[in-house]
Formats: C-alpha cells, structure tokens, sequence
C-alpha cells in the first residue's frame, strides 16, 4: 500500500523534482515544454484503464470507456504535438 | 507468471521504470540541445505503462477498452497531425482538458462505486474529480476562446461572488459525498457544479492571458492525476501527476512574470482585452519604401530582426528566413530577438520559427539581446508592437507600464513592417513609431519581405 507519510514523502519528492527539472529552461522551450508535460499527465489513461476494467453497471461501464476515450486522446495528442514542435529545433549546423 | 504476486512485480517494476523515463524525458526536454529525445523517452515511458496495465489482475471490459484507446488514439492522432503551428496553444489545452476529464472519470466511477474506503481516499477522489472536471470545462472554453469559437469575454457584475458562490458549493457537496459515501445524486450535482464552475472562471479572462490559464490547468490537472493516482494506488500516476503538477505550476509563473501580470492580476481582472487608450504621441510617422530599407539592410553591419505574432498571421515567417539568409550570406550579422510574449505564449514564436527553418542558435532571448540594440544599424521590426514600445519604460499612467521591453529605440535605425497606421493589438499608441530614427514600411508581412528579397539580390 502506498499509505500515509509514504504517499506524502512521494508526492513531496516528485514535487521537488518537477521543481527542478523546469527550474533553469530557457523562454523558447515554454511552448513545447507545456505541451511535453501535457503529454506526461496523459497517464491518466493507465487508470481510466483499471477503472474501467473494474466497472460494472451501465453507468461505470459508460463513464469509464469516456475516461479512457479522454485519457487516450491525452497521451496520443500531446505526444503527436510535441514530437512536431520539438522536431523543428534545429542548430545552424544541423540545418544546412 | 505463475502467481498473482510475480505479475505485480512486473506490473510495479514497468511503472517504476516509466516514471523514470518521464521524469529523464522531461529533463531532455528542458534544453534545445536534447529536446527532440527528449519526447521520445517519455514516450517509450507511457507506452510500458499503458502495455503493461492490460495485465492487471481483476479486470474485464477489454473489448470496450480497446475501443475508447483505439477511437480517442486515432482522433487525437489525426487532429495532432493537422493542426497549424499557431494553432498550437489551443490544441494543448483541448488535449489538456481531455487528460481532466480523464481524471473526472476515475473519480466519477470510484464514488458511484460507493466502496468506502476511508476519509483520506475518499477527500482524495473528490479533490482529484473537482480540480479534473474544472480543469476539463476551463480548457474546453480556453479553446473555444483562442479558436475565435467564443468571441467576447463575458462579464457581468458580482462574478467574482458567483463564482465564491459555486466554489463553496461545491466544496460542501464534496463534503457530504465524503461523509455519506454513494449518494448518485449528489454525486451527480458535484461534478455539474465543479464543470459550471470551470466555464465561469475561465469565461471573463481576456484571449491575450490565456495561455497563463492554459499553462494553470495543465498543472492542475496533473494534480488532479495525482489525486487519483493514490486513489487506484497507481505509482506511475502518483510520480507523473506530481512532477507535472509542480512544473506546470512553476511554468505558470514563469509565463505570468513573462507578461508583467500577476497569476491572481490574470485570474481576477480582466485587462487582457481591455483597449486603454494611452497619450498622444507627438510627431509623425515617416515612411519609407523597400528600395531605401533593402539598401540600408544590404550594407549594415548587424541587423535584428523582432518579429511578432503578426508576422505570423501574415504567414511571412518563411520569407523573413530567405531575406536572412541572403542577408547572412552577404556577411551581415543576423540575430532575431524575442520577447517572451512575441507569440500567442511565451516560446509560441520559437516554434513559428522553427517551423521557416531558422536555427534556434541565431534566436535570443529578451534578456540576452537587450544590450546589442545599442551596436545594431538596423532593427527590423515585423508584426510587433507592444514589446517594442518605449512608454513601457516612462509612461506610468500607460497600461503597459513596467513590462519590460526590447530596447529596439537604441538601434541606429529603426524599420517598423505593418498594415497600416492604426494602434496595435492593445489599443496603445507606440512612442517607437514617431522617433526621429524610425521610418514606417507599410505593407503585408509576407510581401514587404519579398520586395527585400528583390531589391536586396538586384544590389
């Protein structure tokens, strides 16, 4: 189980590090480093999976395959948008 | 796989990996250098999670699961594909609000389940539900808004108390549903509330703030995933959430700071869309024409180009790239400077350029080029106003005071490329226009570049 002070120490540490890993990015990256943790949070997708896996009446059985219509479109999306974004940054030296 | 207890394993051992694998990908992404893995390893990341929950124990509906994957995949896929580089932010925020309704709907069917499983969880769910549903209706109107589906910003007196109001309520509701688990109805009210509460929040902000608001959702809904994450006792969702949730939290700041506004400045007034007119300038504007500028540009020693979002609508972003290149070639000194709000968000005109193909390594930030107007013989201005105009520095009483700005008014000459003589954007009348070293070449974005190009190869 991830209980109590465990669950607190998780989510204290993982706050650090999204913290940091933002901490010195330069104003050009904003954009696709938006839309990069967009992606990240598409996540949400492995559980709107278990919570539909788990469902039962017409109603979860409905909500979750919403859920997981949402979280999909989360992860493929922000995937897709950033790949194109990021794809374009290139040095003088690559360009030629 | 011989028993239920190996499959965890491997089940927990994927999702600690792809924690490792966003959290590596994210940093890639954070350096022009290494952004392009960086996407790639976060990627690889979700695609163990997503594989490896099909294996959970105790679940069915797979059918139905690989439909919603495979129809909201090929969607987004498709959308993702199309859409225009200044389209860009909107997109986000629409992908940004199906990630909060995602996470709506694990609580959704966590609390219509009615399984109780204590007051921590359960504060959990509806924390996670409310920050997901407001988070889920707030981009659905952030994207209608930049999308010119949703035209004017509504406002109307006492909204901030209406939206106390449906705060409150909606906290209290949260409440009861905690205390009395399973109650369909009230769960069913919590979630209207909670998607009633994200439209009038988001509704008042003017268009030129969204992308702070953007960037707010995104964070929370990365809270909202967190939430959940310790709901489904999900280490992946718990790791992922909460990184996103501080970083996007941080960006939000980052932007806000960028703009000169205050996050609660953007949340509760409403500027934005206000046109305050500022004083007269005296003076004229002097005009030029493209034979002069070509000329002028052709013999400079160093040139700098501020490009602005109307460069981009004008779709000229192309074409200013050819002029550099034959400028380059001539062996004048090319750099492009960029404000942090030069596009619909900050880093917006980065990824414009890119996508002419000019190299990022020629492209400097607000900060590191300031000082090298005061060296530049010209400065081409293109589609950029506000963050070129001088009474950000001197006029108090100007809107805009106090953001910093491009020192475009120290180059020797000033070139400004616009339609016509009309204010810009805000309605602020720019000092800029009327100094002695500035002439006005009027014209489209797209064809006073070419006209350069022309008049530069006829040297």
């Amino acid at each position: 189980m991830i209980d109590g002070f465990i669950a607190l120490y998780i989510f204290m540490l993982a706050a650090f590090v999204g913290h940091e890993v933002i901490g010195r990015v330069p104003a050009i990256l904003h954009t696709p480093l938006m839309s990069g943790s967009n992606f990240v949070h598409g996540i949400v997708l492995v559980g709107a999976m278990v919570a539909l896996g788990r469902a039962e009446t017409p109603l979860e059985l409905t909500i979750g395959f919403i859920g997981v219509f949402l979280g999909a479109g989360n992860a493929v999306g922000g995937y897709v948008v950033t790949e194109r974004m990021l794809e374009m940054f290139k040095s003088s030296k690559e360009n030629k | 796989m011989r028993d239920f207890v190996s499959m965890r394993t491997v089940i927990e051992a994927s999702y600690f990996v792809a924690a490792i694998l966003f959290i590596y990908g994210l940093k890639r992404m954070s350096s022009p250098v290494t952004a392009r893995g960086g996407v790639v390893w976060a990627g690889a990341g979700m695609v163990v999670a997503t594989l490896v929950t099909f294996l959970y124990p105790g679940m069915t509906n797979y059918i139905l699961m690989m439909i919603a994957i495979g129809l909201g995949g090929i969607l987004a896929w498709i959308s993702g594909k199309r859409v225009a580089m200044t389209d860009m932010p909107q997109m986000i925020a629409l992908y940004n609000g199906m990630g909060g309704g995602a996470a709506a709907a694990i609580a959704a069917v966590e609390l219509f389940g009615g399984e109780d499983h204590g007051m921590v969880f359960g504060v959990l769910a509806v924390a996670g539900g409310m920050i997901g549903a407001v988070s889920f209706s707030g981009s659905l109107i952030a994207f209608g808004k930049l999308q010119g589906l949703i035209k004017k910003s509504m406002r109307f007196g006492g909204q901030q108390i209406v939206n106390l109001i449906l705060l409150a309520a909606t906290v209290v509701t949260a409440g009861i549903i905690v205390v009395q688990h399973g109650e369909p109805n009230l769960v069913v009210l919590f979630f209207l509330l909670a998607l009633v509460l994200g439209v009038t929040m988001t509704l008042p902000i003017g268009g030129a703030d969204m992308p702070v608001v953007i960037s707010l959702y995104n964070a929370l809904t990365g809270l909202a995933v967190a939430f959940e994450g310790f709901v489904l006792q999900n280490a992946a969702m718990i790791i992922a959430g909460t990184v996103v949730g501080a970083a996007g939290s941080l960006l939000t700041q980052l932007m806000a700071k960028a703009m000169n506004r205050s996050l609660a400045n953007v949340l509760f007034s409403g500027f934005g869309e206000q046109a305050a007119a500022g004083g007269e300038q005296s003076g004229s504007m002097k005009p030029i024409d493209a034979t002069d500028v070509g000329v002028m540009m052709a013999f400079a020693n160093k040139v700098l180009i501020v490009p602005g979002y109307g460069m981009a609508v004008a779709q000229a972003q192309h074409k200013v790239w050819e002029l550099t290149k034959i400028l380059r070639e001539r062996g004048v000194d090319v750099k492009f400077a960029i404000h942090p709000v030069a596009g619909r968000m900050p880093g917006h005109m980065n990824v414009l350029l890119a996508e002419a193909g000019v190299p990022y390594d020629i492209i400097y930030d607000q900060d590191e080029i300031n000082s090298e107007f005061a060296t530049a013989d010209v400065a081409l201005v293109i589609g950029a106003n506000d963050v070129v105009n001088p009474v950000a520095r001197t006029d108090p009483s100007s809107p805009i005071f106090g953001m910093p700005i491009l020192n475009a008014d120290a180059a020797k000459n000033v070139i400004v490329v616009k339609r016509g003589q009309g204010a810009g954007f805000s309605g602020i009348e720019n000092a800029l226009f009327f100094l002695d070293q500035t002439r006005m070449l009027y014209g489209d974005g797209q064809e006073v570049a070419a006209n350069l190009i022309h008049e530069i190869k006829a040297l």
